[in-house]
């Protein structure tokens, strides 16, 4: 803290109000059930924050929320659900310069372009809400004189155990969770968590009901097992699960309620996504409905 | 506190009397050592022996105008055998129906050792003449209810007219015969913590078995605060009169952690004794399954999902 200059002298230089990282659970901002924390260093070794560090009932009390949020969320249309996801994207675009700053190791020219790649990756999973049915569903000719219709459902509660890469690689995880109607709970990088708590500011301020995105910060060593075997979970993406014998250990676990998994190869998230993250978390529905009654 | 209590009840004014010569209640000190009480921390295998007797503990309530016969036989297999894939879950103390279904639940309940309650006096209200409130009640003993849920005439009460209802539930319980009088409060309509310990004597004084916080239709229905007063009701009232009353606080228990706080409250007021199903009940729909999923949690060492559990 340094002090102001003497001419200023009964004016002492104001003192910095830094911010608390705190989880996202529900739309509120609470800190950790157990009270812990741990320090987040930069990538030179330097002390950042200290971050919340989630526990297992954190985990819990996330996929509650989630569970709670997941009626209105997927029986929104999906023309809403782009709508807010647009808006997620302005918010982020509008504290460009804050993530471009906390993002940390990244030197500032790079630091906006991959600001920039992470509103560009929401507008583009935005504009899928209301064209994925069309591309995943299907009018089935069928042997009877019945309509067949498939139509791609949203699965549930998601656990996402995002990838390392701050910013970019987690709106890379979210959005295409999220676009079609899952809720989730995120379980943030483990050595840069601090953007996810910025971006929950971004969440909490673009009409995105609580609970549709939770984000826990702290060891996915401890978090990720629970999410795995909670039976209230429908599906985990474990993207940002290095161990691989802790991802085979999630697999395992996940089986017992037969959870959807996402267990993708290493990926480059400045490349164009496909549909894979997407359609990872859609179930079909199809109905048969009889012609002329 | 040294008259015979035999007279209290002679007159109305004697009724009064007593009434309001009753300790007032601290509201800041009630509200402060229910809170601390709810810090208490249980784990593990006290965490498992609470579940279980929370289980044993609860009646598995169903009031809603839209009931039917199969609703409540649904209810009443469950109240048997709580969770189906695990036969060492104790099952329910009772089920609470209304008077038109108790024959439904009687037959579906038979030989199964869970007890069968009704509501009666004009429940929720209780807005009705004495006839018809012990006819209903009579309606409710004649099908095989083995417990009734009355509720006291809150205006009478409130308008300082002890004798009414202290004759209302004499009559009842008189019309209940065998079976166990419950006598709702509805402390949310109280008002105060003085009348909501009021009422618990009054209940007492004219005979009934368990004296129950609220209906569930009005909130705030079963705190914390209203319980623990109630309980020092109780434990009281037998050191005056040798005579045991149970408690039944209802509505608003949903997660297994406010049930466990109960009965902490139960063991750190009234005493150990009161810790059987015998003598308190939690009144509750919803409770049931977050009681079965933290026991299966505990079993099963992962956290378990509604999926896996009925509705009702």
């Amino acid at each position: 803290m340094s002090r102001a200059s003497r001419g200023d002298a009964e004016r002492p230089a104001r003192l910095s109000v830094r911010k608390t990282y705190k989880l996202f659970i529900g739309g509120a901002f609470p800190r950790s059930e157990s009270g812990r924390a741990y320090a987040v260093s930069s990538t030179k070794g330097d002390f950042l924050a200290n971050a919340s560090r989630a526990s297992r009932k954190d985990a819990r009390d996330a996929v509650a929320a989630a569970r709670k949020a997941f009626p209105g969320w997927s029986g929104a249309t999906p023309y809403n659900r782009g709508q807010i996801l647009y808006r997620v994207a302005e918010m982020l675009e509008g504290r460009r310069a804050q993530f471009a700053a906390e993002l940390d190791g990244v030197p500032s020219k790079k630091a906006g372009e991959l600001v920039d790649a992470a509103v560009d990756r929401l507008v583009w999973y935005a504009g899928w809400s209301d064209k994925i049915g069309a591309v995943r569903g299907a009018a089935n000719p069928v042997a009877g004189p019945y309509f067949n219709l498939s139509s791609p459902e949203p699965t549930g509660v998601v656990a996402v155990i995002a990838p390392d890469e701050p910013l970019l690689g987690l709106v890379s995880v979210i959005a295409p969770a999220i676009v079609t109607g899952n809720t989730c709970v995120v379980v943030a990088s483990e050595r840069a968590p601090l953007p996810s708590i910025t971006l929950a500011e971004v969440l909490a301020t673009s009409d995105l009901p609580g609970g549709v995105v939770n984000i826990l910060t702290g060891f996915t060593g401890e978090l990720a097992p629970w999410l795995a075997s909670h039976m209230d979970v429908n599906a985990i993406d474990l993207t940002g699960v290095t161990d691989p014998d802790l991802a085979r250990r999630c697999e395992g676990d996940a089986a017992e309620n037969l959870k959807r998994v996402l267990r993708p190869k290493p990926s480059d998230w400045s490349e164009e996504p496909d549909l894979t993250r997407m359609t990872a978390f859609l179930e079909t529905k199809t109905v048969w409905h009889p012609i002329g009654v | 506190m040294t008259t015979s209590l035999v007279d209290v009840a002679s007159s109305d004014a004697t009724l009064r009397g007593f009434l309001h010569g009753l300790p007032g209640v601290d509201r800041v000190g009630a509200d402060q050592r229910a809170a601390a009480l709810a810090t208490r921390s249980i784990k593990t295998a006290a965490k498992a022996h609470a579940i279980d007797l929370a289980i044993s503990m609860v009646d598995l309530t169903t009031l809603e105008g839209a009931d039917t016969p199969g609703k409540v036989r649904a209810m009443c297999a469950k109240a048997v055998h709580p969770d189906p894939t695990d036969p060492s879950v104790p099952r329910v103390a009772a089920v609470c129906v209304y008077p038109d279904l108790v024959a439904d639940a009687v037959r579906a309940l038979s030989g199964s050792g869970v007890k069968v309650a009704s509501v009666a006096t004009a429940f929720p209200s209780g807005r009705s003449s004495l006839e018809v409130k012990v006819a209903d009640t009579a309606l409710a003993v004649a099908a095989g209810a083995d417990e009734i849920d009355m509720v006291i005439d809150r205006g009478a009460f409130l308008a300082g007219d002890y004798r009414t209802v202290y004759e209302q539930v004499a009559a009842v319980k008189a019309a209940c015969g065998a079976a166990h009088l419950k006598v709702i409060l509805e402390t949310g309509e109280l008002a105060t913590y003085d009348n909501v310990r009021r009422a618990s004597w009054l209940a007492m004084l004219a005979g009934a078995d368990f004296i129950k916080t609220s209906t569930g239709k009005v909130s705030p229905a079963a705190t914390l605060p209203v319980t623990l007063i109630m309980l020092e009701a109780v434990r009281d009232f037998r050191e005056r009169t040798g005579r045991v009353v149970g408690v039944k606080p209802a509505g608003g228990i949903r997660t297994t952690k406010d049930a466990i706080k109960n009965l902490v409250l139960v063991k750190e007021t009234a005493g150990e004794d009161w810790l059987t199903p015998d003598r308190f009940r939690l009144g509750a729909s919803s409770l049931l399954n977050d009681l079965l999923m933290q026991r299966q949690k505990l079993t099963s060492g992962r956290y378990a999902g509604p999926d896996y559990f009925t509705v009702d």
